[in-house]
């Protein structure tokens, strides 16, 4: 498979960690956040004071840029495109769901363990990333590639909608898990709860950034942009190139969880519509617009958009399918590198000058 | 010359008219003579005047007596009597038959001479009340009176009605109407209805006639005789133990019909993804809405010859084909010929195309479901026994899905066109090199997939409503369909899609509908572990 789209010099054998584009993205993402609790802080009255209500969504969109992070590791860097994220994120989101559902109420069996916050966070990470493990032992061990593993990925989030839709699963059927109230003691409604999980979700963005950007410039990140430009080559080599699969493809699903776990008690719902096909399909045009292969190119993505999405779907529901449908198009069609890839072409022209 | 003859014409016309009416006439009053020759006027008066009574019991004595008659109307009297319609006039001595009683005002017949009686309502005309002893009872008699009168299907219906109704009052004329019986159908079903008889009364003899008997009235039978104890309880078992094991291989048969007619949908709608998937290595995600597209094709033609829905369903298929051919040829001019060898990017683009589309049906029709009307011939169902029935519609797909299967073979297998495609599927680069257009049959070939989803979306119509987001559950299926019956093969696509449908319908009874549908596709990924090439596995080496 060619990538012609990816430009080439971008693959050098060795980068620094911190390139020019990591240390601008770290300083953007801690300034943001610090403008924002500053800005909460103002008197109500001031104009520029900024809502509870905004927080929460900003802290959503971390979430969401968070998820994009978890997609653009593996589309970006190794090739493979997965229509199922939303699976990972809303595992992560559920095993969330169970924790605060435990919370103040007795449960018994294995729904009880969940009130345990060790607990229910190490099943954050583990369900997506067994899931993980498991479907890409599979998939990866005979060689199911390019369209076909985008459609399986996609055919497992739609069998876990459908499974999660049964009221049998014990999950709360196609309610979902909703109404929670506390967490790790605290009220959620509290307006100190908001700002503390806008901070923790966009310190998880911050981190998952500099631990995908280490996994990038790390030998595994280099075999793993050979595979995803020649495949066969690497594996002449000597590369267990299901190795190198299998792993980034459990730390993105990971990542992914967490970012549905902190999504979870910021929105107060989740539902098997999360585990919708159209969903883990959205995510992948974020990434493809910010930029695909540059990690702050998929933030930029998930931002851009969900901020698109929120702005539309508000003043004119009926247009946000049609954008939505037109971005898909124009960006593979006309900008295949994304916003990145407008930034950096015009990088180089002022380089040039 | 002229005149003359026509005149001449005009007059024997004439004539012709005048004995016509004579002969009508004629036969008129000698209908009306033998019908009072059997009972007069009075006497049937007589006849109804005793129905007119409060007690049940003797309205039954009544009814028998009209049975026993010899009046020519007495299977009307007693049907309108089991209808309700039959009624006497509140201030006078006239009985009517009401011919329509749903509106305020009743037509109404006289009763004896079944002359117009101009119109009564609920105030002037008194029917007479039945319950529900009496009604089993007219049943019985009407369907004693049918055996006796009444052409072939009349007494066929009359038979079966005795199945279980068969008394000690009149047993021994439905053993005198079995014996003066032709037709061998009527004959047979009235032996079960003695038999029934039989057994109940004790005859373990008579149960081996009732031996793999389908009708649910003689299960109900054996399932009370069985419940009792002694041989005739134990013979009863095994007959019914017979019968059951029947009714299960006709469920199998059922399930199977089932499983196929929903297989018939998914290969309709995979088989045009398994051409393109083939010849291209494209996944074309608006497939889904190429079928939509179908679909509401149909019900726009519906919508502008109302009335017609045969001829509507008739014109819808080349109309589906044509205009989701054309959609497609679209989709593969303006996006997809621009995303050569870039296959995800593709699915990205296409998956956005079948967004904008979805979104341009909820604008223009509306985001609710249109219900497209069926014609009369896939209406009902072809009952072949008690146990076995098969839905027309569901019929009607089947055997569609199988002609457009066999079209494309033919086209696949005949054709300029189809041999371009093959060498195109087999090998891009030699192809071309052996000078055939390769842009040319990427257009076409995806102008045929998606007029085949078309197709799909017409056969759709007929089983489902029609919707905005009909096609978005078919992509994923399709594509495992594909994938399970290997790329780019037709009779892989055909098996694979069939199976599906019946492991689908297999499973859907013992894990309920959602878990199937979670197992089928746990199993397609599962077999693409072992057979990453399909069912059929193409021979040899192909790139």
């Amino acid at each position: 498979m060619s990538h012609s789209s990816l430009d080439p010099n971008r693959d050098r054998s060795r980068q620094a960690f911190l390139s020019r584009a990591t240390l601008i993205t770290s300083a953007l993402l801690i300034g943001g956040m610090l403008l924002v609790l500053v800005l909460h802080a103002l008197p109500a009255s001031n104009p520029l004071y900024v809502s509870s209500a905004t927080v929460a969504l900003l802290g959503k969109y971390f979430t969401y840029m968070l998820l994009a992070l978890a997609v653009d590791l593996i589309w970006g860097y190794l090739g493979i495109l997965s229509l199922g994220h939303g699976a990972f994120f809303a595992l992560g989101g559920y095993a969330m769901g169970l924790y605060l559902n435990a919370q103040g109420a007795s449960l018994s069996g294995w729904q009880g363990l969940m009130a345990s916050f060790p607990l229910a966070a190490l099943a954050v990470v583990l369900a997506p990333g067994i899931l993980a493990l498991s479907f890409g032992w599979l998939a990866f061990r005979s060689r199911v590639t390019g369209v076909y593993f985008s459609i399986i990925t996609q055919a497992m989030t739609f069998a876990l909608m459908l499974a999660f839709n049964r009221n049998e699963m014990g999950m709360g059927g196609s309610t979902g898990l909703t109404r929670f109230s506390e967490l790790l003691g605290f009220r959620l409604a509290a307006d100190g709860m908001t700002v503390a999980l806008f901070v923790a979700s966009g310190s998880a963005v911050l981190l998952a950034f500099w631990l995908c950007r280490a996994i990038v410039v790390s030998r595994l990140g280099r075999v793993a942009v050979a595979t995803r430009d020649a495949e066969a080559r690497v594996r002449f080599l000597g590369y267990r190139v299901e190795h190198v699969k299998l792993s980034l493809f459990v730390v993105s699903a990971m990542i992914a969880g967490i970012a549905g776990a902190l999504y979870v008690p910021q929105v107060g719902i989740i539902n098997p519509s999360t585990f919708a096909p159209l969903f883990s399909i959205e995510v992948v045009v974020w990434v493809a617009l910010g930029g695909r292969a540059t990690l702050f190119g998929a933030l930029l993505g998930a931002l851009v958009v969900n901020y698109l999405k929120t702005v539309l779907t508000g003043a004119m529901p009926d247009a946000w399918l049609f954008l939505l449908g037109g971005l898909f198009v124009v960006v593979t069609m006309a900008l295949p590198r994304g916003i990145a890839g407008v930034l950096a072409w015009r990088g180089r022209q002022e380089g040039a000058t | 010359m002229m005149m003359n003859s026509l005149g001449g014409d005009r007059q024997r016309g004439r004539r012709l008219c005048h004995s016509l009416l004579l002969g009508l006439l004629l036969l008129c009053a000698a209908l009306a003579t033998t019908a009072s020759a059997a009972v007069n006027e009075t006497q049937a008066r007589a006849l109804l005047q005793a129905l007119d009574t409060r007690s049940f019991q003797a309205k039954g004595e009544a009814a028998q007596a009209i049975a026993d008659s010899q009046a020519t109307q007495k299977t009307r009297w007693l049907q309108a009597l089991l209808d309700g319609r039959l009624g006497k006039e509140r201030r006078g001595e006239q009985f009517y038959i009401v011919t329509d009683d749903s509106g305020r005002e009743w037509p109404l017949i006289d009763a004896i001479t079944f002359a117009d009686a101009g119109s009564g309502s609920r105030r002037t005309v008194d029917i007479f009340k039945i319950n529900n002893a009496l009604r089993t009872q007219l049943q019985g008699m009407i369907a004693s009176l049918s055996l006796a009168e009444g052409d072939e299907r009349a007494r066929l219906a009359a038979a079966d009605r005795l199945i279980g109704e068969v008394s000690a009052d009149n047993v021994e004329s439905v053993r005198a109407s079995r014996e003066q019986e032709e037709s061998q159908a009527v004959r047979a079903r009235l032996g079960v209805a003695l038999a029934l008889y039989a057994a109940q009364q004790g005859d373990a003899g008579a149960l081996d006639t009732l031996a793999g008997n389908l009708d649910t009235r003689v299960r109900n039978s054996l399932t009370t005789l069985a419940a009792g104890d002694g041989e005739l309880a134990a013979q009863a078992q095994r007959v019914l133990d017979g019968i059951e094991r029947k009714r299960a291989w006709y469920d199998r048969a059922q399930t199977l019909f089932f499983g196929l007619s929903a297989g018939s949908i998914l290969v309709l709608a995979a088989i045009g993804l398994a051409i393109t998937f083939g010849v291209m290595g494209v996944i074309n995600m608006a497939h889904g809405e190429l079928i939509m597209i179908g679909a509401y094709t149909t019900w726009l033609i519906q919508q502008a010859l109302p009335g017609q829905p045969g001829l509507a369903l008739l014109l819808a298929i080349p109309g589906g084909f044509l205009v989701a051919g054309a959609f497609g040829v679209l989709i593969e001019r303006t996006v997809i010929r621009f995303l050569k060898g870039r296959p995800l990017e593709t699915l990205l683009a296409t998956f956005g195309l079948s967004l904008i589309l979805q979104q341009l049906v909820r604008t223009l029709f509306s985001p609710l479901n249109r219900r497209v009307a069926s014609p009369d011939w896939l209406q009902g169902a072809w009952q072949i026994n008690d146990a076995l029935s098969l839905t027309l519609n569901r019929l009607g797909v089947l055997g569609f899905c199988l002609l457009v299967f066999a079209a494309l073979w033919a086209l696949m297998r005949y054709t300029r066109l189809g041999l371009e495609v093959r060498a195109v599927t087999q090998n891009r680069a030699m192809a071309r090199a052996m000078g055939v257009r390769a842009a040319r049959v990427d257009m076409l070939t995806f102008g045929l997939g998606a007029g085949v989803a078309g197709l799909a979306g017409v056969a759709l119509s007929q089983l489902t409503n029609v919707g905005p987001n009909l096609g978005q559950g078919y992509i994923v299926d399709s594509f495992l369909v594909v994938v399970f019956g290997g790329v780019g093969n037709l009779w892989g696509t055909l098996v694979a899609g069939m199976s599906l449908g019946v492991i689908n319908q297999v499973l859907q009874p013992w894990v309920g509908a959602v878990l199937a549908k979670i197992i089928v596709l746990v199993g397609v990924i599962l077999f693409i572990q072992k057979r990453p090439q399909g069912i059929f596995a193409p021979k040899g080496r192909v790139s």
